[in-house]
């Protein structure tokens, strides 16, 4: 149990996966310009990258290792990621329509963010088993979602501040991110 | 100019992937952390786009265009796999260092952005070149900010250390917060210099459709789709 614990606290905060390992950084800089975005993106983000850690663990474990086909992993799960996306979409859309309506435009953006497909692989190389796989999956997209609010929050300052002129736009937002990623560098003493 | 090399222009100087369409954030942060690994990163990713557009431009006529987003992203995870297997075989020293990046040049956006954008609308021929202007474009970026990195953290270039001992390199530089800081100092110098860019595009406006950043303004690809 303690174990699992760590591995929640070493994805969310030591090893941040947008601050340290800079995956997903396309939606976390597009993104962040509004809270309320950010945040049901962040959620969606965390129920994604939960089911497609465990769906990719299983082929993994179960398909990929036991026949040898450890090579074909990154088509594998690139193509598993997609799928599932798809499927949660249509799951969602079926069952909880008001879900569907905070979640969905969010769903297909996933897709595409090298967030998923990096903890995939970077559970394979860990030798994770299913359920430490879940717990990355789950922790890293806290460590998203946490991020991701939290530039939220600073870009809602920044906007009433005066900013040199060539620093307006993408440059203060990416210091903004360089200051969080210090700030974050302070949880390395917690491992 | 000659069409085609019209385009290696274009890759690297009009529609430079990094500097001016600001496409491919993450491996450009993440193994820019000395010279060489940025210039490695930049000659694999530029392999697996000469090849994907090849290919994609190749078979343009016979994928269906319902499908082709699948179609390219399984052409281009197939190229990814032997270029890493290759990478891995021949130069370990590199795939140590890059280790999960590789993999991830699957989902870097300048990939499957040229193949919506370009080769799937264009010949064999003049897609190529635009693989290699627009992958010369990203080596050169990558190459320059890991320089500019390894100088600044390490002081050294290229492994070498050029920097006298009594300079203390600033360390931070070559950890993470150093890739975000280089990156807005870029930028920064970008836009005070006039250089038009998308990078206000990156932190604005982001739809999650990387075919769309690599697309002009007005054409649309993902979004169109949605809407339907």
């Amino acid at each position: 149990m303690r174990s699992l614990i760590m591995i929640i606290v070493s994805c969310a905060l030591i090893n941040n996966v947008v601050l340290n390992q800079f995956l997903g950084i396309c939606s976390f800089v597009g993104v962040s310009k509004q809270m309320k975005a950010s945040a049901s993106l962040g959620v969606a983000v965390i129920f994604v990258l939960t089911i497609a850690s465990a769906v990719a663990s299983l082929l993994y474990n179960f398909v990929l290792k036991p026949f040898d086909l450890d090579y074909m992993k990154t088509i594998v799960f690139i193509l598993v990621i997609a799928a599932l996306v798809q499927i949660v979409e249509m799951f969602l859309k079926k069952t909880s329509p008001s879900m569907y309506k905070a979640l969905g435009i969010y769903l297909p953006l996933i897709t595409t963010n090298c967030a998923v497909l990096g903890v995939a692989l970077t559970n394979v190389q860990d030798e994770y088993n299913f359920i430490q796989s879940v717990f990355a999956g789950f922790g890293t997209a806290v460590g998203y979602t946490i991020a991701i609010v939290l530039l939220a929050g600073v870009r809602a300052r920044l906007d009433e501040s005066a900013i040199p002129k060539p620093f307006r736009g993408a440059p203060v937002v990416l210091l903004s991110a360089a200051l969080m990623s210090i700030a974050f560098m302070g949880f390395g003493g917690l491992a | 100019m000659n069409r085609y090399l019209e385009r290696i222009y274009n890759g690297v100087v009009r529609e430079n992937p990094t500097f001016i369409l600001m496409l491919g954030m993450c491996p450009t942060l993440a193994v820019s952390t000395a010279a060489i690994n940025g210039l490695g990163m930049g000659v694999a990713t530029t392999a697996v786009l000469i090849l994907s557009n090849l290919i994609i431009s190749a078979l343009r006529k016979m994928i269906p265009d319902e499908v082709r987003l699948p179609a390219y992203i399984v052409i281009v995870a197939t190229l990814v796999t032997i270029t890493e297997l290759l990478i891995k075989a021949y130069v370990p020293v590199l795939y140590e260092a890059l280790g999960i990046y590789i993999p991830l040049i699957v989902v870097n956006c300048i990939i499957l952005g040229r193949a919506e954008a370009y080769a799937n609308k264009n010949s064999v021929g003049l897609a190529v070149f635009d693989g290699i202007g627009m992958g010369l474009g990203f080596t050169i970026a990558l190459t320059v900010i890991g320089f500019l990195r390894e100088l600044l953290g390490a002081g050294s270039v290229f492994g070498y250390r050029v920097l006298p001992e009594s300079v203390e390199p600033i360390g931070i530089f070559i950890k993470a917060p150093g890739a975000f800081l280089v990156l807005a100092l870029v930028i920064a110098v970008l836009n005070a210099s006039h250089v038009k860019n998308r990078s206000d595009r990156m932190v604005n406006g982001c739809d999650g459709c990387c075919a769309n950043c690599a697309k002009s303004a007005s054409a649309s690809g993902c979004g169109e789709e949605a809407a339907k």
